[in-house]
């Protein structure tokens, strides 16, 4: 009677163990489940928030990733705007958007004349792979755009 | 709060276009996370804002999300112009700013 109780009691704490890691692991997998996910919608939809309804054009902008981020805390990002960076034409702003992540909005880049140069580099975190869009606002009021897809081999943000 | 790290040439010609490199460390809390033993959210606390004057003016700026990993390292351009000190400016939610300044000599 008593060695059954044991055994059930046993079998009880393994249940709960394994209940236990079982809550554990979902809980790191469904890290943002109660969050909203950026989606390419989101990002249009960021896009129209900062630029309207401009039509958008490529070639401008170049995005330096890596095809394939091994970790996704840190994925180095560069991007280049083409621009002669006068005081009559340059670059006024760049901004960084990510498909997948829990907030489509990455950063934001504001360039003067004084910058030289538009061109940037930084690291940012990816959760899993996705496409990153970078948008190009000049000062003659033109946009241009550009989108490359990185694959994600672990999520970042903490995941 | 957080120790702040700039690379930039002692010594640059005028009108020469020259990198800037920057690192601060900052946990760049997302405010996604849930703390392991309690289960509740963690604060959000990021570095929102970056901003160099030279010159006297803002040459750079950058906001940032939560996306921008930790620790976050920033590279970029400024045109030489005359020599002085060149400001970097950090700010985290809840408005505070670490700065920091390097001497750009100009010849």
């Amino acid at each position: 009677m008593s060695e059954q109780f044991i055994t059930q009691n046993i079998r009880r704490r393994d249940v709960l163990a394994m209940a236990g890691t079982g809550v554990v692991a979902a809980g790191s997998i469904g890290l943002f489940a109660g969050d909203a996910m950026a989606d390419p919608a989101a990002v249009a939809k960021a896009i129209k928030d900062q630029i309207g309804d401009k039509k958008t054009m490529s070639g401008a902008v170049t995005l330096e990733l890596p095809q394939i981020a091994e970790n996704g805390n840190t994925v180095p990002i560069g991007v280049e705007v083409k621009s002669p960076m006068t005081s009559s034409d340059y670059v006024k702003a760049v901004h960084i958007y990510a498909d997948k992540n829990p907030s489509a909005e990455v950063a934001t880049f504001r360039f003067t004349p004084e910058s030289g140069k538009a061109k940037v580099s930084l690291r940012m975190r990816m959760i899993k792979s996705q496409n990153i869009v970078a948008v190009a606002e000049m000062s003659n009021g033109m946009v241009h755009m550009v989108k490359n897809a990185v694959k994600v081999t672990i999520g970042g943000c903490g995941g | 709060m957080a120790k702040a790290r700039v690379k930039a040439p002692k010594s640059v010609k005028k009108g020469q276009v020259f990198e800037v490199k920057s690192l601060i460390s900052h946990k760049m809390e997302t405010g996604l996370r849930n703390d392991k033993k309690t289960g509740k959210k963690i604060a959000r606390k990021i570095i929102n804002k970056f901003s160099v004057t030279y010159g006297g003016k803002e040459v750079f700026g950058s906001d940032w999300h939560p996306a921008v990993s930790a620790n976050p390292y920033i590279s970029f351009f400024v045109r030489a112009s005359a020599s002085g000190p060149m400001k970097f400016q950090w700010t985290e939610d809840g408005g505070k700013v670490t700065e920091k300044s390097v001497n750009i000599k100009v010849t």
